[in-house]
């Protein structure tokens, strides 16, 4: 009986945690890395995730002659830097945001449509406030497009 | 059960809960987890690393429909509501298939009608992707705030789009904290088919040189492999499977279109915004388009039903 009501609790309790790092990533991406758009529309679309000191992700989209885009990129508080990198299909650095600073943002156009790879990594950060641990939190990734 | 045994497991449970609750509220793990290996162990650090690389997130991110529908405006699309969906065909949607299908496609009806200040087709198209999104059990997504908000700035295109991309915001998020991606796959491809529908559509001459629409559609051959990504991820879900029949049966008609790609160049200049310099050269016969035209135009039939 104690193996079953530990199986169900301990569900419960992952099921919980999941939920509320997903709720909280959802408010973070609406409250926070939305308003980096601005004056950009957002285009509406949900990318995010709970990412590691370390750990990265990749997103893949089309980007649209003629369209001014903004990317932003964004990490929650607990988090260090989060670099982000701008790719295309062959893997060719177009833009890093480490050499700015690690600002949020960049603003482009693209003369004729193309793929692209947006590499964001969360960043070591081995004198953070304790040594041992490993902070993780929430990374957005949200794209806006200039009215016509 | 004496009351004593079921004490005892009261208390076991409780504490239990407790300490599991504070493992699943801590929001770091231990620096000491990470595996340390040493230059000795070259190839099993080079397996650690593909392991990483195989656990890596990634997202595949399609045109939402607000995009879609600027796009469509940007290449010099009319406005012809005749090609949108009928809010009337509504009642028929009692699947989650055909509702997911059909609230990307009104969801991109709206985003068309607003870019073309269409104000009442905006309300009502607003009004039946709310009733989608409450069909699929995303109650909040829509709200009656939102509507009001639509109601209250008829006349000011980008509060509406603001208004737009916030539902869209709402619908996504909520599916992804409800566990229902798979669902939130279909809601794009439907709302991505909608806008190639009313695209393909609206060209009357394929041959016409520099037919900036044309080029769009054509383009989607590139957003075409993220769909199919992104559905091949979900295609456990029997209506995610579904759909990827159809956009496959799609692909194989955008084989017959050939885009040769130059390498991209970032150009920066000061105080402007950075351009990607490349070329895309396109080859397509009207042949080939009016047969992409009769599927996607075929498919779309079948959503809507």
């Amino acid at each position: 009986m104690r193996s079953l009501a530990f199986i169900l609790i301990f569900t419960g309790v992952v099921v919980f945690s999941s939920n509320n790092a997903n709720a909280q990533c959802k408010n973070f991406a609406k409250r926070v890395c939305r308003l980096e758009l601005s004056p950009f529309i957002h285009d509406g679309n949900y990318n995010a995730a709970i990412l590691t000191e370390g750990e990265d992700a990749e997103l893949f989209k089309t980007f649209y002659a003629g369209q001014e885009y903004r990317i932003a990129v964004c990490g929650s508080e607990s988090l260090p830097k989060v670099e982000f990198k701008v790719m295309d299909v062959e893997r060719r650095v177009l833009f890093t945001n480490a050499s700015k600073d690690y600002v949020p943002f960049w603003d482009f156009k693209v003369e004729a449509t193309q793929q692209l790879i947006i590499m964001v990594k969360v960043l070591d950060n081995p004198g953070g406030s304790d040594p041992d641990m490993l902070a993780s939190g929430c990374v957005a990734i949200m794209f806006g497009l200039k009215a016509n | 059960m004496s009351k004593r045994v079921l004490a005892d497991n009261i208390k076991w449970l409780i504490g239990s809960t407790l300490i599991l609750f504070l493992l699943g509220c801590s929001s770091e793990s231990s620096r000491k987890d990470r595996i340390e290996v040493d230059a000795s162990e070259i190839s099993s650090q080079e397996l650690a690393k593909e392991g990483i690389q195989t656990a890596r997130q990634i997202f595949y991110s399609l045109p939402s429909p607000l995009e879609t529908a600027m796009i469509l405006k940007r290449s010099g699309a009319q406005y012809n509501e005749e090609l949108l969906n009928p809010v009337d065909n509504a009642s028929k949607y009692t699947t989650n298939k055909s509702m997911a299908l059909n609230l990307g496609i009104y969801s991109t009806d709206l985003s068309y009608a607003s870019l073309f200040d269409q104000t009442q087709a905006s309300i009502k198209y607003m009004a039946v992707s709310k009733r989608m999104a409450e069909g699929l059990g995303i109650l909040n997504a829509i709200d009656n705030t939102i509507v009001q908000r639509l109601e209250e700035n008829v006349n000011n295109r980008e509060a509406i789009m603001d208004i737009i991309s916030e539902s869209l915001l709402n619908t996504s998020s909520i599916l992804e904290e409800d566990d229902r991606v798979a669902i939130g796959s279909v809601i794009l491809v439907g709302g991505w088919i909608e806008g190639l529908y009313i695209a393909t559509s609206l060209v009357d001459d394929v041959k016409q040189a520099d037919n900036e629409l044309v080029d769009r559609i054509i383009d989607q051959k590139l957003s075409l492999s993220t769909v199919v990504n992104l559905l091949e991820q979900h295609k456990d879900n029997s209506d995610v499977n579904e759909v990827l029949g159809d956009i496959k049966a799609l692909a194989a008609v955008y084989e017959k279109i050939q885009i040769s790609f130059s390498g991209v160049e970032a150009v920066e200049q000061e105080g402007q915004t950075t351009v990607l310099r490349s070329k895309n050269v396109v080859s397509v016969n009207p042949t080939v388009f009016n047969e992409l035209r009769n599927k996607v135009a075929s498919i779309r039939t079948k959503y809507i039903m």
